[in-house]
C-alpha cells in the first residue's frame, strides 16, 4: 500500500499531474507530441545455446507447473500473456494459478490486455501471489484497481507502447506464456488453425523475442513444422499441451452484427460521407476501423460509397471482421493488414487469403522504430469516452474515473492522416463533450474530427479539412456548439465527480513518457 | 405493504420504470407523511454527475405540488430533466397530490406552425411511454414525429405517458418535424387532449375512427382547451380508419372537419376486423386503401398509408412504399427511424416525372405570361388538374432538393 509516500507529482507538458516514480522506476513526464526521443540501444535477451535444448527439437514438458519450475520461477517475476483469445482466454489464469500453487509471491502480470473473464486475478492479488497488473484493466479488474486495492501501480500502455517498453527494457519479461491455437513441439505457433483459432498472434511477438524464458501452451499440437510460424520456435523454451486454451464462443463472434441503433448508424454514415466529401476516399487510399458497433457500420456505409464511386483501397487495417473480408474479396481493397481477428470470417480469410496479412505491434504501432504502418493510414475511425474543446480525448476511464477500456492501438492510431473519433454526444445523461477530460489519453493536436449524431466538428487546426468539406451537405459545426446543445439537453453541465488524491495507474504515451494519472475513486 | 403505509402514514404513489435495463427513465415513489420534511433517497446511474441537479429538481417539484412531508425514493437510469418532471408529477398525482396543477419544464422555441398541405411522406411513431426514444427521433428527419399515447402504452400507464408526452412537447427540439400526438380512442382521448393541447402539437392523430362524430367530439374538446389557454396556433387532425365500418364511412370522416389535413388507415386492426391475415403483398386491404385514397381526394385532404411493421425487411418496405405511392398515397408511417430514408426515397418523384412536370410548369408560366387561357405543350393541351399536379410535384421536388 506504500505508493503515495514515495511518489512526487509534477505537471507534465499537457498540464496533467503525474508521478515521477512508479513501481520503483523513474518516470519521464510527457514532454509533448514528438518531443521525447531517448537515445541508446535496445535491450536483448540472454544468449542461449542450441546444445542446451533437445537435439530432436521436442521441447514438450508435461504441464505448466513443470515448465514454470524449469524456467526458474521465483518471487517478484514478471509473467506476460496475451489477449489474442480475448475474453475466451484460459491460459493466463492457468499460468498465474499454477505459479500461485507453487507458492511464489509478488508476481507482476504483464498482459497485452486483460478481460472480464480474468477477474480471478483479483483473488491472486488478494492472496499476495500477484503484486500488480501492468496492462489494461476493465470491468472487475478496473474496479479493483481504481478503488485502490492493487499493491503496485497500474501501468496502461498502447499496443505500440507495450512493444516500446519491452524493447527498451522498461519492462523485463522473465517468463512469457504464449497461448497457441496450433503449435509444434519445437515451439512454432500459428493462430489461424485449430479449434481455438483466433487469427493473428502479433501481440505475443515481442515477448517471444525479448523474454528470458518462453512457454508455449497449445491445445492443437501438430508434427513439425507448424506453418506459418507467426511465433518462431527458435525463441521458445518449453511447449505444454493442454485440453483447451480457451472458450471458442468468447474468442470469436460467430457472426459480427451491425448495430441497429439508429443514432449509431447515423454517426457511422456521417463518418463514411465525411471521408467521401473530404476527398480522403479516393483510389489507393487506406483506412483503419475497429470492431465496435459504429466502426463496423461505417465500413458497410463506406463500401457502398466506394462501389458507387468506383474507388478501391490499397490496404485496410483491422481488427478484421467479415466486413473487411468482403472488401478484400470483392476487390475493393488490395490487402488487409490485420492486427487482430474478430470473427470466423476473419480467421478463415487470414488462413486462406494471401492478401490478408497478420501484422504485429512492431510493424503497425511501435513508435521507437523506423516508422510504422499506423502513420501511413489515411484515415482511422476510433471511439472515445470524453473529448474536450481542445480535442483532447479520453478512452480509458468513465467520466467518474473508473477504468473501463484498455488503450489498445488507440493512441498509436492517432498518427493517421485523419483521425476521426466517432461517438454519441451523450450517453444516458452523461455528455461526452466536456470542459476537461477525466483522463488524458490522446492529445488534441493529433485528433482531427469528432463525429456525433448531432453533427461533425473539425479541429480548427485542420484548415485543409475544413476547406475540403466546404459545400458538403454534412452538418459541420463547431465542437463548442454541439457541446452547448448537449448541455442544454442534459439539463446543464455535469458535476465534476469526486476524485481521490492517490494515483493508482499511469497512462503512458506512445514514447514511454507519462501522459496522465488514473486516480483512486473514493 | 403499500396499503399499510397508506393507512398508517399517508398516501403512496409510484410512477416510471426501474431496473438495470432501464435507460433514460426513472422510477419515483412518493410516500407522503405528516412530519419529517422531504427525504430523498436517490439511486442513479448518473449520480456522480447530476446528483445535485436531481435533488434540487425534486425539491422544487415537491414544493410546487405542496408536498411538505414525504419520503421520495428515486431509481434513475439517466433520465433527462423533462422525464424526471413527468414521472414525479405522475407519482404525485397517483398519491393524491397536485390535482389541477401542471408542472411544466422549460419550453424550447416552437418552430413555425404546420400547414394543411405540408409534406407528410413519413411519420415516425414513438412509444409515449419510452422517453429514451424521444430525444433523437427528429434527428432522423421524418416529416412528422408521433408521440403515441394509444397502442404502445399499457392501460395502467396512460396517465403517466400523457405527462411525459406533454413535457416532451415543451422540452424537446423536434427540429422542424411536425409534432404530432396519437391520442387514445374516446373518451380516454379527451383527457389526453386536456394535457396535450396547451402545448400546441401540430397534429392530433385520432385512432379507430368510424363515425364523423368522433372527429367532431375531438374538435369540440380541442376548441375548448385552446379557448381556455388563448391559443390560436393551428392543430391539424389525421383520423385513422381501422375498421370495415370506418372504411365505408371514409368520405364522411375525411370531410367531417376543416382542420382535417390527412386521413390514414390502420391495417393491423382493419385486417383483424375482416378476419384475414395481413400479408406482405397487401391484397386483402387493397380495396380499403384505395377507398381511403379516393375519399381523401374527394375531401381534398392527404391520403396517407399505414405502417410496414417488419423492421428487418427493408426490401419489403421499399416495395410496399413504391406501390403505396403508385396507388396515390402521399406518405406512410414508420415504426423505426431506419425506415424513414427508405420511405422518402420511395415517395420521391422519379426523374422522368420531375422532367415532365418541369416542362408543364414552364409551359404554364409561359401561357400565363402571354395571357393565354390554355396551356399547351407541343401540340398537346394540358388540362388544369394536370397543371396543378405538376406545380405540386415541382414544389415537392424543390423542397426535397431534387430540383433547383
Amino acid at each position: 500500500m506504500a505508493i503515495v509516500e514515495e511518489t512526487k507529482l509534477v505537471a507534465n507538458a499537457a498540464g496533467r499531474m503525474v508521478p515521477t516514480l512508479a513501481n520503483g522506476k523513474t518516470q519521464t513526464p510527457y514532454l509533448g507530441v514528438d518531443q521525447y526521443k531517448p537515445q541508446g540501444n535496445k535491450t536483448g535477451p540472454p544468449i542461449r545455446s542450441a546444445s542446451d535444448y533437445p537435439h530432436d527439437g521436442d521441447k514438450r514438458v508435461t504441464d505448466l507447473e513443470t515448465a514454470l519450475r524449469m524456467c526458474g520461477l521465483r518471487d517478484g517475476m514478471v509473467i506476460s500473456s496475451h489477449h489474442h483469445l480475448r475474453d475466451g482466454d484460459r491460459v493466463s489464469l492457468m499460468a498465474l494459478g499454477a505459479a500461485a500453487r507453487m507458492g511464489v509471491k509478488d508476481l507482476i502480470w504483464f498482459p497485452s490486455a486483460s478481460f472480464p473473464s480474468q477477474k480471478g486475478a483479483i483473488e491472486l492479488m488478494q492472496s499476495g501471489a500477484l503484486e500488480r497488473i501492468e496492462g489494461s484493466m476493465n470491468g472487475p479488474l478496473g474496479r479493483y484497481c481504481t478503488q485502490g486495492n492493487m499493491r503496485g501501480m497500474g501501468v496502461l500502455r498502447s499496443h505500440g507502447g507495450r512493444w516500446q517498453a519491452i524493447q527498451e527494457g522498461e519492462v523485463h519479461i522473465d517468463i512469457a506464456v504464449i497461448a497457441a491455437p496450433t503449435a509444434d513441439a519445437f515451439g512454432n505457433c500459428d493462430g489461424s488453425h485449430g479449434k481455438s483459432a483466433c487469427g493473428s498472434l502479433g501481440f505475443a511477438l515481442a515477448d517471444s523475442i525479448y523474454a528470458d524464458r518462453v512457454i508455449v501452451v497449445t491445445d492443437n499440437l501438430v508434427p513439425f513444422p507448424c506453418v506459418p510460424w507467426q511465433i518462431q520456435g527458435n525463441n521458445v523454451d518449453f511447449v505444454v499441451r493442454v485440453d483447451s486454451i480457451g472458450d471458442p464462443a468468447k474468442i470469436l463472434s460467430g457472426s459480427t452484427q451491425i448495430t441497429r441503433s439508429p443514432d449509431r448508424l447515423r454517426i457511422a454514415e456521417f463518418v463514411a460521407l465525411f471521408l467521401r466529401d473530404a476527398g480522403i476516399m479516393r483510389n489507393g487510399f487506406s483506412f483503419q476501423a475497429g470492431a465496435g458497433g459504429i466502426a463496423l457500420a461505417f465500413v458497410a456505409y463506406l463500401k457502398q460509397l466506394m462501389q458507387r464511386a468506383g474507388v478501391k483501397a490499397r490496404f485496410v487495417r483491422g481488427g478484421s471482421t467479415k466486413f473487411l473480408v468482403e472488401l478484400l474479396q470483392e476487390g475493393l481493397a488490395d490487402y488487409i493488414l490485420d492486427g487482430q481477428t474478430f470473427d470466423l470470417e476473419g480467421v478463415r480469410s487470414i488462413a486462406e487469403n494471401t492478401r490478408h496479412i497478420a501484422t504485429t505491434p512492431f510493424s503497425s504501432y511501435n513508435h521507437h522504430g523506423k516508422g510504422n504502418f499506423a502513420c501511413m493510414v489515411d484515415a482511422v475511425v476510433l471511439g472515445a469516452t470524453e473529448i474536450d474543446l481542445d480535442f483532447d480525448a479520453n478512452v480509458v476511464t468513465h467520466s467518474d474515473g473508473r477504468l473501463m477500456h484498455g488503450i489498445g492501438g488507440w493512441q498509436n492510431c492517432l498518427s493517421a492522416g485523419c483521425t476521426i473519433l466517432a461517438l454519441p454526444s451523450f450517453r444516458d445523461r452523461i455528455p461526452a463533450l466536456v470542459d476537461e477530460v477525466t483522463t488524458l489519453c490522446g492529445p488534441g493536436k493529433l485528433i482531427d474530427v469528432v463525429v456525433t449524431e448531432r453533427g461533425i466538428a473539425i479541429n480548427p487546426r485542420r484548415k485543409d479539412l475544413l476547406d475540403a468539406v466546404r459545400g458538403s451537405k454534412l452538418p459541420i459545426r463547431p465542437l463548442s456548439e454541439i457541446k452547448a446543445e448537449v448541455e442544454r439537453i442534459c439539463g446543464g453541465k455535469p458535476q465534476r465527480p469526486q476524485r481521490g488524491d492517490r494515483p493508482v495507474a499511469l497512462v503512458k504515451w506512445v514514447d514511454g513518457s507519462v501522459l496522465d494519472t488514473v486516480w483512486q475513486v473514493p | 405493504m403499500a396499503l399499510e403505509e397508506e393507512t398508517s402514514r399517508g398516501s403512496v404513489g409510484v410512477a416510471g420504470y426501474a431496473g438495470s435495463e432501464v435507460r433514460s427513465d426513472l422510477q419515483v415513489r412518493i410516500a407522503a407523511g405528516h412530519s419529517g420534511g422531504i427525504v430523498i433517497e436517490l439511486e442513479s446511474r448518473v449520480k456522480p454527475y447530476y446528483e445535485n441537479s436531481i435533488r434540487l429538481q425534486i425539491e422544487q417539484l415537491s414544493e410546487a405540488l405542496n408536498i411538505s412531508h414525504a419520503r421520495i425514493t428515486v431509481h434513475d437510469g439517466g433520465a433527462l430533466p423533462f422525464t424526471i418532471g413527468a414521472r414525479f408529477e405522475a407519482a404525485a398525482r397517483r398519491a393524491g397530490f397536485g390535482q389541477g396543477i401542471r408542472l411544466l419544464p422549460d419550453n424550447v422555441p416552437l418552430s413555425p406552425p404546420s400547414t394543411r398541405d405540408r409534406m407528410r411522406r413519413s411519420r415516425l411513431y414513438i412509444p409515449g411511454d419510452q422517453p429514451k426514444y424521444f430525444i433523437n427521433a427528429a434527428l432522423h428527419a421524418p416529416d412528422a414525429v408521433i408521440l403515441d399515447l394509444e397502442d404502445s402504452v399499457p392501460p395502467q400507464e396512460k396517465d403517466a405517458a400523457r405527462l411525459l408526452v406533454r413535457n416532451a412537447l415543451r422540452a424537446i427540439d423536434f427540429l422542424g418535424c411536425e409534432r404530432a400526438v396519437r391520442i387514445n380512442r374516446l373518451p380516454l382521448g379527451l383527457a389526453d387532449l386536456e394535457e396535450i393541447v396547451p402545448e400546441s402539437p401540430d397534429m392530433i392523430l385520432i385512432p379507430k375512427v368510424e363515425m364523423p362524430q368522433q372527429v367532431l367530439d375531438v374538435g369540440r374538446k380541442v376548441a375548448e382547451v385552446k379557448g381556455a389557454f388563448g391559443l390560436t396556433r393551428p392543430i391539424w387532425y389525421m383520423p385513422i380508419i381501422e375498421s370495415a365500418l370506418g372504411i365505408e364511412k371514409a368520405y364522411e370522416i375525411a370531410s367531417a372537419s376543416e382542420v382535417i389535413a390527412a386521413i390514414t388507415i390502420g391495417l393491423e386492426d382493419y385486417t383483424a376486423d375482416l378476419g384475414v391475415p395481413k400479408t406482405e403483398a397487401g391484397l386483402e386491404s387493397l380495396f380499403a386503401r384505395q377507398r381511403v385514397i379516393n375519399a381523401a381526394h374527394a375531401a381534398r385532404v392527404q391520403p396517407i398509408d399505414s405502417v410496414f411493421g417488419d423492421l428487418s425487411n427493408m426490401e419489403g418496405l421499399k416495395t410496399w412504399a413504391l406501390q403505396s405511392r403508385a396507388l396515390g398515397f402521399e406518405g406512410m408511417g414508420c415504426v423505426h427511424p431506419l425506415q424513414v430514408a427508405v420511405i422518402h426515397e420511395a415517395f420521391a418523384p422519379t426523374s422522368v416525372e420531375i422532367e415532365n412536370a418541369v416542362r408543364i410548369v414552364a409551359a404554364y408560366r409561359e401561357a400565363q405570361a402571354r395571357g393565354l387561357g390554355v396551356v399547351s405543350l407541343g401540340s398537346k393541351m394540358i388540362d388544369a388538374p394536370v397543371v396543378q399536379q405538376a406545380l405540386k410535384l415541382v414544389a415537392r421536388a424543390q423542397a426535397t432538393g431534387l430540383v433547383k
